[in-house]
């Protein structure tokens, strides 16, 4: 049962970097922007929030620092594609090879200039960023190992997707984002400031990726740095889009499902499942491909990308 | 417009020739004075004349990057600066080339050519997957020595390999985390399988000191399939603690099993480098290397003409493989026995893989009053010692 426990809690762990990457992604996508830079926004994230936890000393400056990180990568992005109308594909693809040559170099100069070659965040950052201990709730048998041990990263990710889960279907500003993301030139015909609204949502949901990129710095990383801590989480959100079938509320469940599909491979024993590690490894992906079989079989237009995602809006050709 | 585009196609092809010929009009000077050196030399590869130390050039190959943490190439640089202040070398005398993927033999010849043309006369490739390219090299430049880590293969005239007994540490670690465990059950990070002997063998010499100190402990194993990934790392140990195992050892190249070790409040055993600095409320020793004994060697064995290209297989009383001295975190009574076994090695007396060693799944390796050969430890451990449970 304990071991059970420990597996559902460290699922729930294994999920919240990803949560971030996805929910991120999805904005950008509403907006009609495939933004591939997801990686790239998590490292910058990773790094910027790493530092500002190491030489502040404060966690919430770490949190902050880690949004404008991924929300500057991102602000490149939306300067090239929404104003400049660059491949979206591209920019992207530069941006993630940017993002993590970037966290990586200033790591590693901050590295060289360390007294014995190690970056470590201070002890009261990790506290407060690390598990909680509510009095009298964190000790509850089951419901407070599954509930409410879990760092302050996982309950930011869970609001996080559902304000923008919000955000995007119930508020009138979402309307507007899912009609640019659909059809920008009838959105723009009605009246809706197309580029401006662009740059919010692609802006926002780099920063949502950057706090990720945190997630995997301090907390998986234990508050010591390590280049390339992001190590392709953010692709595995890109994915997680598609699983999620662009929802933020869905993108919840999704990440933790694919949170206990990277781990599951280290909890079911060896003795009564003997599949290679390499079989675990493939099933989100099998699992991606076959909801966008379903998808496209279902031809549901909610459940599928916006039409006008990764296509650049040039007014004049309207 | 296609006029102009045509134009642009035309002058970039031309230019892209240019490039190609500009490549190769650099690269025939290079292979001038090499073979100009041979001719001088005619002795070549067997008995090497002496070298003054000012001519020494080293090219490093390393597969990341040393300023990245506590791990692999961290401490093979730390290795290559040990020997540089050893021999008094200059730093124009080490060119390092940083981050060659070893899965790229492209990008590796690339690397060692550079250092080749920027006169390096001893490239230390400090990768398995730079071997094969190694070893073309080492037939293209008769008159560079090429001295590859990790792997097995020579070809007795300018191109050998070096590696380390580090098992003979881990069985060291074994007995200090044997010692420590309460639950009886230890974990273990492996960044390999079965497959790979050298994560294997490190293992199972890990399982045979904690078997010497106590018989009842298993060791549970759990496979990342990657030399360097934090979060595959991070989740492994998680799911050893999950199981009950309350001292984390590891062959991977971060120290996030042990700072998982750490902030679940168990024990762990570093490796590469001391990771007492990265989790100095966990690490009871770490498992470490120390290149520079080798390096150093090396350099001074090519200036004083003595370098011959046999494989190069240390041990614990070469230095080259060590642990780090016990924290406090260890049992009492764990340094008397760490230092029976290490007096014991050194003699000769043990060698670890003694005798008829029973597997984990009912069959036996060697036989009584033999050891292992060399050869069997390098690339034949591909069992599990009794102790060991993989999960």
């Amino acid at each position: 049962m304990d071991y059970f426990l420990s597996f559902i809690a460290a699922v729930i762990l294994a999920g919240t970097p990803i949560l971030f990457g996805t929910v991120g992604e999805i904005i950008n996508e509403k907006a009609g922007n495939l933004n591939l830079g997801v990686e790239g926004m998590m490292a910058l994230g990773a790094c910027a929030g790493f530092m500002a936890g190491y030489l502040l000393g404060n966690p919430a400056l770490a949190i902050a620092a880690s949004f404008l990180a991924g929300a500057a990568g991102a602000l490149i992005y939306a300067v090239l594609t929404v104003t400049f109308m660059a491949n979206q594909t591209v920019v992207g693809l530069t941006l993630t090879i940017f993002g993590v040559g970037f966290s990586n170099f200033t790591g590693e100069y901050m590295l060289t200039h360390s007294a014995n070659n190690t970056l470590k965040i201070p002890e009261n950052v990790m506290r407060a960023l690390g598990g909680l201990n509510i009095q009298g709730l964190s000790a509850l048998p089951i419901a407070g190992k599954i509930l409410f041990s879990y760092n302050i990263f996982v309950y930011l990710g869970i609001a996080v997707a559902i304000i923008a889960g919000y955000y995007l279907k119930r508020t009138k500003i979402g309307l507007s984002v899912r009609a640019i993301g659909e059809n920008p030139a009838a959105a723009d015909a009605a009246g809706i400031k197309v580029a401006p609204l662009k740059y919010l949502n692609i802006v926002v949901g780099g920063g949502i990726c950057g706090i990720g990129g945190a997630y995997a710095s301090i907390i998986t990383c234990g508050g010591v740095w390590m280049s390339n801590s992001v190590n392709g989480l953010g692709w595995i959100a890109v994915a997680l889009v598609i699983f999620a079938s662009w929802n933020p509320i869905k993108a919840i469940l999704g990440s933790y499902v694919f949170g206990a599909f990277s781990i599951l491979k280290y909890y079911v024993p060896k003795s009564y499942i003997p599949a290679p590690n390499a079989f675990y490894d493939m099933l989100p992906f099998l699992v991606t491909a076959l909801i966008l079989v379903i998808a496209s079989i279902r031809d549901s237009k909610e459940n599928s990308q916006p039409a006008g995602c990764g296509i650049n809006y040039f007014r004049e050709e309207r | 417009m296609k006029r102009v585009l045509a134009i642009a196609i035309a002058s970039m092809l031309l230019l892209s020739a240019f490039g190609c010929s500009g490549q190769q009009v650099s690269q025939t000077p290079t292979d001038s004075p090499a073979q100009s050196q041979t001719d001088a030399q005619s002795q070549s590869a067997i008995g090497r004349s002496p070298m003054p130390k000012e001519n020494i050039k080293v090219g490093v190959i390393h597969i990341g990057d040393p300023s990245a943490g506590s791990g692999y190439t961290y401490t093979h640089d730390v290795g290559i600066q040990e020997m540089q202040s050893n021999l008094g070398l200059s730093d124009s005398q080490i060119i390092r080339k940083n981050n060659v993927d070893d899965g790229d033999p492209t990008m590796t010849e690339t690397a060692i050519r550079e250092c080749i043309e920027e006169g390096a006369n001893i490239i230390v490739a400090t990768s398995w997957g730079y071997m094969d390219t190694c070893e073309a090299l080492a037939s293209e430049f008769p008159n560079v020595i090429f001295s590859h880590g990790t792997g097995y293969k020579s070809n007795g005239e300018n191109f050998n390999n070096y590696f380390g007994r580090i098992y003979q540490a881990r069985y060291l670690s074994g007995i200090a985390a044997g010692l420590k465990t309460k639950s009886n059950k230890i974990g273990y990070v492996a960044a390999m399988g079965k497959e790979n002997s050298e994560v294997t063998g490190g293992l199972n010499a890990f399982a045979m000191g904690i078997a010497s100190v106590n018989p009842d402990a298993k060791v549970y194993v759990k496979v990342t399939n990657s030399w360097f990934d934090p979060n595959e790392e991070t989740n492994s140990a998680k799911a050893l603690i999950a199981l009950g195992c309350d001292v984390i050892g590891q062959h991977c190249d971060t120290p996030n099993p042990q700072l998982e070790a750490e902030s679940s409040g168990v024990w762990g055993v570093g490796y590469n480098s001391d990771m007492t600095k990265d989790a100095p409320n966990a690490v009871i020793t770490s498992v470490i290397w120390n290149w520079g004994v080798y390096y150093t060697q090396l350099a001074q064995s090519v200036i004083d003409g003595t370098w011959t290209a046999a494989n190069y297989f240390g041990g614990m009383d070469d230095g080259l493989v060590d642990i780090t001295p016990l924290s406090s975190l260890a049992e009492p009574g764990t340094s008397e026995k760490v230092e029976e076994a290490r007096a014991r090695i050194k003699d000769g007396s043990f060698n670890v893989f003694d005798g008829l060693i029973k597997t984990n799944d009912g069959q036996t390796v060697g036989a009584e009053g033999e050891t292992l050969d060399d050869a069997a430890i390098t690339g034949g451990i591909n069992w599990y010692y009794e102790n060991v449970v993989v999960e």
